[in-house]
């Protein structure tokens, strides 16, 4: 035991005592998952009601720069380039089914090339495959994928920034539940692959067959037998670790809870009808929505009062995520506001075709959604000196 | 602190009851060792104390356990969580979170334990267990070690008086093993935590136990002192053993114990020549495989470094080392299904004049040649009974009618497994015994067996050690990665010491064994220096001398 501790205070100065986010905003910590989503999030409204490319861009660089300066190094924060692919792919795809589904041309469009026409079926007629493709439809394609994409990494930057298990944590008390269960089967799936390349590996042992159905089953099935044994032994620790007590809540709460809920979800279902359907009585949309919603945050908020439960290093709720989630809107807000640009320049015409502008405004909302990047706080450095040397990975 | 009053277990798949009018009284601060043979109920009363049985596990109790006076009848485990910590044989099965800190918390937000005491508690638990410098570490990138200690301090945290251990080390290598264990005594001697502790190597932990519960089968329950339970019970550490030849009484339970009253013994023993523990090699046994600068890497990592190594046919290796230090790559490699960067493998074969490499056969050409037993064994089986799983070993090996089924290989390995049977309802000795039956089929002359010793008990390692002997008496190489140095002692001719992908040693049993402190079996540390390794020599000596052991 002394031991350990002289080796731990040798690596590192102890850092028992208070959290290390008291002594003000720029000692590192990681900010409150909520703002980094309400920033994302607000970032992508924001994008959704422009069209134009420079913009779009714009929008990226920022996207950019704020995770360069902000991500940790754990495993969820190197997913980025993932969705940057996933963005390439859905402009890839968007252009590509403009130019096979063409639309036909008119005698404004620059002609570009001509795919071979195939010629479709009666019962098929609304439909064109191939023929000659124009400038503009792939322009117009391509920037509203390019929307798409932008939108798609505002959440991938979300989720690159915050963690997504203390994210899980802001759930009302009474979906907890709900929270665990993604929480474990996020740390069983990398089990279960590991589970799947052991048994692929030992196959080849038995020399059994590597190909079709039965060699499909006896992959399977050891594997489904492991998980299975797994997740049996994992509820029999979680429930003995004090999983689901029982809180102070007598049957009538209960009951209270369910019905609350059960009433509140048909009054949202009713609501969102309403709101939808234009022939809907105008008192079955917003009322009924409000109504719906009252409802089920009593639900929740009762609900979540038979459970006590506490809560490890809850994080703090300070002037940086104020700043982080409030630039976010702030630049959502200014372009819906309409105030001192044109709203013609956010979605350029392309008749007749001509290089974009890039108004001033809009711009200047998107950079300050780009100030996160140092209103954040750093996020704490990894240790490297504490991390082990790495474990070589043997056949299990 | 607990009581069992009058309790009997009855699981609706099973005729007999589990336990059978079980009284027991276990007291505050006491470390209390369950021993038993696989099967008997360890896991039963041990899950018992904190209701996971019958609450979880389905099944009938009837009578009292009391704990801390709370009824196990009206609560279920989760209220009894901050009473009783559990804590069970693979850590990894236990975790919930993925950082060491917010394991450690887990507990007590289910608890609701206050922010500030939670904070508080967090640090202490990771001085206690000196797991400060992993704080922030993912638990699936320690150790298994530091696991099955953050896995410890999981329950610490809530402050439980009763702590439940179902086989803490059975997965561990020595070192890690030994961490364990000293984390517990630590806890029993300087908390007063009572600690209740099954586990197979009895060796590891006997002489840390105050009280000795032992289950004989039959469902019945024997509590008392270690020395009083040793000198009768079925199973016993070899410590024990020795002491119960050379009739020490009271029986030393310690090394430093044994050693002093062996003082005697070693002088009585002094001109011997202990008979060998397995018949000397004959000379010219065949070279069955060479294998020259065997490496192996994983993205860069280098697991074994240009290892060379030979094996003769009739002998059996004991390739041993820590966790990671390359021992299943280097079978792997040498079975030909593993990864091999770099050297090569030769097998001789009775029809080919030529030696064959293995990966440069199909996969039933390899089997063949060697055949392997991987870690896991259950990663085989597939199929819905012992029956089918042998015949379609049968298939896969192309044994024609007039060959050898695997079905009498199997009944030679372990008799008496009905057809019937789930593979999966099989004790961990059978399916080791099925899986290598399935091997077998394919008459390889060289085998590789994986950590077989993993999860056996006593009994079932005897039965593995009858096994292979006969295996090497037929002519055939065997190859044993294991932590067991008692098994060694008594199963190996040979022993192939590994660190860091190299070979540090390679030798007979003998020299190996005895040279090092810690790899020493009980027997050679309690008689060194005579070259004694087992209690089966030292006893047949006795008997030899004709002398009165108890003089």
């Amino acid at each position: 035991m002394p031991r350990t501790t002289a080796s731990a205070q040798a690596a590192k100065p102890p850092v028992s005592g208070p959290a290390p986010d008291t002594g003000g905003r720029r000692l590192p910590r990681t900010l409150h998952p909520v703002a980094w989503w309400i920033w994302a999030l607000a970032l992508a409204t924001a994008v959704s009601r422009t069209n134009n490319p420079l913009l779009l861009f714009l929008v990226l660089a920022v996207l950019g720069y704020v995770i360069t300066m902000r991500r940790t190094e754990a495993p969820w924060a190197r997913g980025f380039k993932y969705y940057l692919y996933l963005a390439l792919t859905v402009v890839t795809i968007r252009v590509t089914f403009r130019a096979v589904f063409a639309t036909g041309i008119t005698p404004r469009d620059h002609f570009l090339f001509s795919l071979p026409h195939i010629p479709t079926p009666d019962w098929y007629a609304g439909i064109q495959l191939g023929g000659p493709v124009s400038l503009e439809a792939l322009l117009s394609a391509a920037t509203d994928g390019l929307r798409l994409a932008c939108m798609l990494c505002c959440i991938g930057a979300a989720n690159t920034l915050a963690n997504p298990k203390r994210a899980l944590r802001v759930l009302p008390g009474a979906l907890y539940e709900l929270g665990v269960a993604v929480t474990v089967s996020l740390s069983v799936a990398p089990q279960l692959v590991q589970s799947v390349q052991r048994v692929h590996r030992a196959k080849r042992l038995r020399a059994g067959r590597s190909k079709g159905l039965r060699a499909l089953r006896g992959i399977i099935v050891p594997v489904l037998e492991d998980a299975l044994e797994r997740s049996l032994r994992l509820a029999a620790a979680m429930d003995s670790r004090g999983y689901g007590r029982a809180g102070t809540a007598t049957r009538r709460s209960r009951r209270l809870t369910g019905a609350l809920m059960l009433l509140g979800m048909c009054g949202l279902c009713a609501g969102a009808y309403g709101l939808l359907d234009a022939t809907a009585p105008k008192l079955l949309g917003l009322p009924a929505m409000g109504a719906g919603a009252v409802l089920c945050f009593a639900g929740l908020r009762l609900g979540g009062r038979r459970i006590t439960r506490t809560s490890y290093r809850p994080d703090p709720w300070r002037f940086a995520e104020w700043a982080v989630a409030g630039c976010g809107v702030l630049s959502a807000v200014l372009l819906f506001a309409n105030v001192g640009f044109n709203a013609a320049e956010l979605n350029p015409s392309i008749y007749p075709l001509s290089w974009p502008t890039l108004p001033l405004v809009p711009a200047a909302a998107i950079l300050l959604a780009g100030t996160a990047g140092f209103l954040a706080p750093p996020p704490a450095a990894p240790t490297r000196a504490a991390l082990p040397p790495q474990r070589t990975e043997e056949p299990k | 602190m607990i009581t069992f009053d009058q309790v009997t277990v009855q699981y609706e798949d099973t005729a007999e009851p589990v336990l059978r009018d079980v009284d027991l009284t276990v007291e505050e601060g006491e470390l209390c060792l369950v021993v038993g043979h696989t099967g008997v109920g360890k896991s039963t009363l041990l899950g018992a104390v904190n209701g996971l049985v019958p609450h979880f596990t389905g099944g009938t109790l009837y009578g009292r356990v009391l704990v801390d006076g709370r009824n196990t009848a009206e609560h279920p485990p989760r209220e009894l969580a901050d009473v009783v910590g559990v804590v069970g044989q693979d850590p990894l099965d236990g975790f919930v979170t993925d950082t060491v800190e917010e394991e450690l918390a887990y507990a007590m937000e289910q608890l609701a334990v206050p922010p500030a005491t939670m904070r508080k508690r967090v640090e202490e638990t990771l001085d206690l267990l000196g797991l400060a410098d992993l704080r922030h570490r993912a638990l699936h990138e320690l150790s298994g070690g530091q696991q099955q200690r953050v896995a410890i301090g999981s329950v610490l945290t809530a402050h439980p008086r009763i702590l439940v251990l179902d086989e803490p080390t059975s997965a561990l290598d020595p070192t890690a093993a030994e961490e364990v264990l000293a984390a517990v005594t630590r806890l029993v001697h300087d908390l007063g935590v009572t600690v209740l502790l099954a586990e197979h190597r009895l060796e590891r932990v006997v002489q840390y136990a105050d009280r000795v519960i032992h289950l004989p089968g039959s469902g019945r329950v024997v509590s008392g002192t270690p020395a009083e339970i040793f000198r009768t019970s079925s199973i016993a550490p070899p410590i024990v053993e020795l002491g119960r030849a050379a009739g020490w009484t009271p029986l030393p339970l310690s090394i430093r114990d044994a050693r002093r009253a062996a003082a005697p013994l070693r002088t009585r023993l002094a001109d011997t020549v202990p008979p060998p523990v397995r018949p000397a090699p004959t000379s010219g046994r065949p070279e069955l495989l060479t294998a020259r600068g065997i490496t192996v890497t994983y993205h860069g990592v280098p697991a074994v470094r240009e290892v060379d190594l030979t094996l003769h046919g009739g002998e059996i290796t004991a390739l041993m080392g820590r966790n990671g230090s390359g021992k299943s790559s280097l079978l792997w490699a040498l079975q030909g299904s593993g990864p091999r960067k770099a050297g090569s493998v030769a097998v001789v074969t009775p029809d080919d004049p030529k030696p064959l490499d293995p990966r440069k056969l199909s996969a039933a050409g390899a089997r063949r040649l060697v055949g392997l037993v991987p870690q896991t064994p259950t990663d085989l089986l597939y199929l819905e009974s012992v029956k089918q799983e042998l015949d379609q070993a049968d298939t896969e090996s192309g044994v024609t009618a007039d060959g050898i089924r695997s079905r009498t290989i199997l009944d030679r390995l372990a008799p008496g497994i009905p057809d019937s049977t789930h593979p999966r309802d099989l004790s961990e000795g059978q399916k080791l015994a099925l899986v290598l039956a399935i091997q077998l089929t394919a008459a390889p002359r060289v085998l590789l067996l994986d950590e077989p010793t993993r999860g056996l008990d006593y009994r079932a390692k005897s039965e593995l050690i009858r096994i292979v002997d006969d295996l090497a008496a037929e002519g055939r190489a065997v190859v044993i990665s294991t932590h067991d140095v008692e098994f060694v002692a008594r199963a190996a001719d040979r022993v192939v010491v590994m660190a860091e992908g190299d070979v540090v040693a390679d030798g007979p049993t003998t020299e190996v064994i005895v040279a090092s402190p810690v790899f020493a079996p009980q027997t050679a540390k309690i008689l060194a220096p005579l070259p004694y390794l087992t209690v089966a020599q030292a006893a047949a000596t006795l008997t030899d001398h004709g002398t009165d052991p108890a003089s």
